[in-house]
């Protein structure tokens, strides 16, 4: 029987070498190409002849963009604003990533921690480079909680910065961590009912509860990370 | 000791972690409940709080599975 890990293994459907370097293109490559090829379509039909009444594509639009604006008015307020795209992007690719990674036989390539780390630290970066440039050298207060008492500081001040830059880290493993359990587990409870033989059959309603939950999980954590993004750009913003 | 044997008991091990994430899981939802059931009105802006509570201290336990797994599939 193969090992339920077997899913996650990256395979090279057109091998490319270039200067020692492998950039074939993956089957990661090639979901995630799908993705955005998924979702620029959808947006590009959808608005394509926009009307008052949304038709059944525009609704679909219209439901991501609201949640998306409102999850950044709710986070960051109308600072926020100019993250929008950003957020809005990161949080569709996510969520189709993980919901077409749900069907049989593809393959989730947020299950791969190189991708969410590039995620991740995309984010890290945008985050810590919004923070010094609106606030240069007063960025630096970030890492001074206000209020605590002076001969604290050397105490508080490395944790804060150690909290700062285990965000990325956290982040990209939380993810990583969700999909690839998420689907270990949905094989093994197959696996399991498969091994019980006709007395499998008693075990299907738990499989099929599984996927609905793994359904739950792939949009939730598409939501928190885009979630923990905005509270990341609003401390970036406001500082504290 | 046999590390085949080895293994299966850590990979136990490894779950013991799960132990803490349900209580935090029960917490986060009965402090939930009650906050409802206080203020109904409430409702639509705790329920997301504690959807994000919940999907945080999830991955907690998913760590511990994860870990797990890896112990078990090599």
């Amino acid at each position: 029987m193969e090992s339920p890990l077997h899913q996650f293994v990256v395979k090279e459907l057109i091998p490319l070498h270039v200067a020692g370097y492998n950039i074939s293109f993956t089957n990661s490559a090639l979901f995630m190409f799908l993705v955005v090829v998924g979702v620029t379509l959808l947006f590009f039909l959808g608005m394509r002849k926009s009307t008052l009444v949304p038709g059944r594509l525009q609704s679909i639009v219209e439901l991501c963009f609201e949640f998306v604006d409102n999850m950044i008015d709710e986070n960051i307020g109308e600072k926020g604003k100019p993250f929008f795209p950003f957020v809005l992007s990161l949080f569709l690719f996510i969520l189709f990533g993980n919901l077409l990674g749900m069907l049989p036989y593809s393959f989730t390539f947020t299950s791969q921690i190189i991708l969410t780390f590039s995620l991740a630290a995309m984010v890290f970066l945008l985050v810590t480079l919004v923070g010094i440039i609106r606030h240069g050298v007063k960025f630096l207060t970030y890492f001074m909680p206000e209020g605590a008492p002076l001969f604290f500081m050397p105490l508080l001040i490395p944790i804060e910065l150690i909290s700062y830059l285990s965000r990325p880290v956290s982040l990209s493993i939380r993810l990583f961590a969700n999909m690839m359990a998420g689907h270990t587990m949905m094989k093994v409870f197959a696996l399991f009912t498969i091994a019980l033989g006709v007395g499998g059959i008693s075990t299907i309603a738990v499989n099929v509860l599984l996927i609905g939950f793994e359904f739950l999980v792939a949009f939730l954590q598409a939501y928190v990370f885009s979630v923990l993004t905005c509270l990341y750009l609003k401390d970036a913003i406001h500082l504290h | 000791m046999d590390v085949e044997a080895a293994r299966m008991i850590g990979a136990g091990l490894a779950v013991i972690a799960l132990c803490g994430v349900g209580i935090g899981i029960g917490n986060i939802f009965s402090t939930l409940v009650s906050a409802v059931a206080r203020n109904p009105e409430a409702r639509k802006e705790v329920f997301s709080i504690g959807i994000l509570g919940f999907a945080l201290t999830e991955a907690v336990a998913l760590f511990a599975l994860l870990i797990a797994f890896l112990i078990l599939f090599k």
